[in-house]
């Protein structure tokens, strides 16, 4: 639409008086200034996303290490990591983490999503709070939950043993199958918000004339959630549960900060066995290539999102946007 | 066609009730309150106390003595009447707390300032020059957004080796915004199509050139865009951790979040107090950020999914 208003001008009086110069010309060429506009945003995400993304698979088949540029050693990374039981327990607990942790923060937090949109007093106070997990850093979150979760000075366990239910204090962190649940629950605790406000912003688009309609032809509240909020919210759900699969698949500072992969590799998810390998223990190639078999699975987490948003436009009748 | 009559019974109540013409309260007249009390109430207070208490303990944990944290018999565990300011003061003045709180604030500061430049002139170029293929780099600059830094921190820490940006801040400021700007310009495309073509049509006529458009028409008229853009980056910024314990060695150049985990544990002993202050400490710029900007930050985390 914007070279209707410049076509005119080329043609117009104005060029009759002095020719166009071929830098005016160029001025408002829009390829030409879409190049120079795209520039800082291109040489930023060419430099360090798409670089080092192409560099990460290349040293995956190297034998890079700390302070020695590696060589070509073929698959003999990949060959290595197939028959490694460390790597194929921190893909078993990667995929159990996210299943578990996204599953039950699309529950909780649809529900809380569902229960933010009723008429409430003091809504919008209720909604700033519930976003606070997530403003908070994650870190300084998860050492609030390193100490809710000590071994000696857990305030849980001492709960517990007041109430007469335990009688010796649990080992949160220390136990294999604890420490699975500690840092599923701390993971759940950060991405609830996160979905329920997502959420609550796609159920407040939803036209409240439907539930009334409904509700006059007598729908139960399970049938108006069933055949109207949750076709009208698919989409969105397909986009926010895409992109909590995605963080919650390459999750790596709760698990540094709470149990560092440990008791036995138990909690070790893909991010972090790469950190130790690649970081502290200085293979760099090996490391690499633990982050490269975390890329077939993010691919399948963007065709949903790429599927979620066709369906979205579908809905809304847009060719555009 | 039987139940015709009642259900215009039904009509006309609901039409002649208070509620419709309060339209704010909705439905909920329907639910009496002992029933709301349960199904809503209830299960709300749960949830907001489990998403809360954290954030309690940390405080409280922040300012109780020593010795009552440690011995749970004697003292309660849940309140302190005798609150102290000691692990605040280890905090301010026998550690490089004040030296990591401003490395984050000028890294994050200035990874913003470089994020949002870089992205209101890409998002401006992808709406409204609409140059060859533009679409095409919309959807590259969306996926870039699901590339997650714990498969890039690797081969960038050889790349920030190489460039010799090892242990300084210079690393961080760089490599955030492959975090922040795919985010910013897919929430400032958004705005920037909800900006008037005519406006832009007018100034064309007049002679402006693109570069006086964006600075004059349509970035004044997206300050709510700018602002949710801003606010946003400035937390992830803030929150992020794997580059900066990935690139940054040296004690006092380190950022918050990688400091605390590090410096605050002299071996088995665990400084809770001065860890729980720091913590606190660390998230009190966000929170108030947060509290004077609600609306935008939300509109800017809704905002980026729903485009």
């Amino acid at each position: 639409m914007a070279d209707v208003a410049i076509a005119p001008r080329a043609g117009s009086p104005k060029s009759q008086i002095r020719e166009a110069t071929a830098w005016e010309q160029l001025k408002h060429n829009r390829n030409w200034l879409g190049f120079w506009f795209m520039l800082p945003a291109m040489a930023f995400l060419i430099l360090f996303l798409a670089y080092p993304l192409g560099l990460g698979v290349w040293l995956s088949f190297t034998d890079t290490k700390i302070g020695r540029i590696g060589e070509f050693i073929g698959t003999e990374n990949y060959e290595w990591l197939w028959g490694d039981d460390v790597f194929w327990l921190s893909v078993f607990n990667t995929v159990l983490y996210t299943a578990v942790a996204s599953t039950i923060k699309f529950a909780v937090g649809l529900y809380l999503a569902l229960l933010l949109n009723e008429n409430l007093p003091l809504k919008a106070m209720l909604r700033a709070l519930v976003l606070i997990p997530f403003i908070v850093p994650t870190v300084l979150s998860a050492i609030a939950f390193w100490w809710i979760f000590d071994s000696q000075f857990s305030i849980i366990s001492w709960s517990l043993k007041n109430l007469g239910l335990i009688t010796q204090n649990i080992n949160f962190l220390g136990d294999t199958t604890w420490a699975r649940i500690c840092v599923i629950f701390a993971n759940i605790w950060r991405g609830v918000p996160f979905v329920a406000i997502t959420l609550l912003a796609g159920l407040q688009t939803v036209q409240p004339s439907l539930y009334e309609a409904a509700t006059l032809d007598g729908a139960s509240s399970w049938q108006r959630f069933r055949y109207i909020t949750y076709p009208l919210l698919t989409p969105i759900i397909a986009v926010v549960m895409t992109f909590s699969v995605l963080f919650t698949f390459t999750d790596f500072q709760l698990i540094w900060v709470l149990t560092r992969g440990g008791p036995v590799n138990a909690t070790q998810l893909m991010a972090t066995l790469s950190y130790q390998r690649a970081i502290i223990g200085g293979q760099l190639g090996e490391g690499a290539a633990i982050s490269t078999a975390m890329i077939p699975f993010l691919l399948a987490a963007i065709m949903i999102s790429w599927f979620g948003l066709q369906r979205r436009k579908w809905q809304q009748g847009e060719s555009n946007d | 066609m039987t139940d015709l009559p009642a259900s215009k019974v039904d009509l006309k109540s609901v039409l002649s009730s208070p509620a419709r013409v309060d339209h704010s309260e909705g439905m909920s007249y329907l639910q009496s309150v002992p029933r709301r009390l349960v199904t809503l109430y209830l299960p709300l207070s749960i949830i907001l106390l489990v998403l809360l208490f954290p954030f309690y303990w940390m405080a409280l944990t922040a300012v109780k003595p020593d010795e009552q944290l440690l011995d749970m018999s004697t003292y309660s565990p849940f309140w302190t009447w005798s609150p102290t300011l000691k692990h605040f003061h280890k905090l301010l003045f026998e550690s490089y707390y004040p030296h990591w709180l401003w490395n984050t604030m000028y890294v994050a500061v200035c990874a913003t300032v470089l994020s949002i430049i870089a992205s209101v002139m890409a998002a401006y170029a992808i709406v409204r020059l609409r140059y060859k293929g533009a679409n095409l780099v919309g959807a590259l600059i969306f996926l870039a957004y699901l590339v997650p830094p714990s498969i890039l921190f690797i081969p960038l820490a050889t790349v920030v080796f190489q460039y010799g940006l090892f242990d300084s801040p210079l690393a961080l400021i760089l490599t955030y915004p492959t975090i922040l700007i795919p985010f910013s310009t897919w929430l400032l495309m958004g705005y920037f199509k909800t900006i008037p073509f005519e406006l832009e049509e007018c100034a064309l006529i007049d002679g402006a050139s693109r570069w006086q458009i964006l600075i004059k028409i349509v970035l004044p008229l997206a300050i709510p865009g700018l602002i949710s853009a801003f606010i946003f980056c400035f937390t992830l910024c803030w929150n992020e951790f794997i580059y900066a314990l990935t690139f940054l060695q040296s004690t006092q150049h380190k950022t918050v979040p990688v400091a605390i985990v590090n410096e605050f544990v002299d071996g088995d002993v665990y400084h809770w107090g001065a860890l729980m202050a720091g913590a606190l400490a660390g998230s009190l710029p966000l929170v108030i950020l947060y509290a004077f900007f609600v609306e935008h930050y939300v509109s800017a985390m809704t905002g980026a999914v729903k485009e």
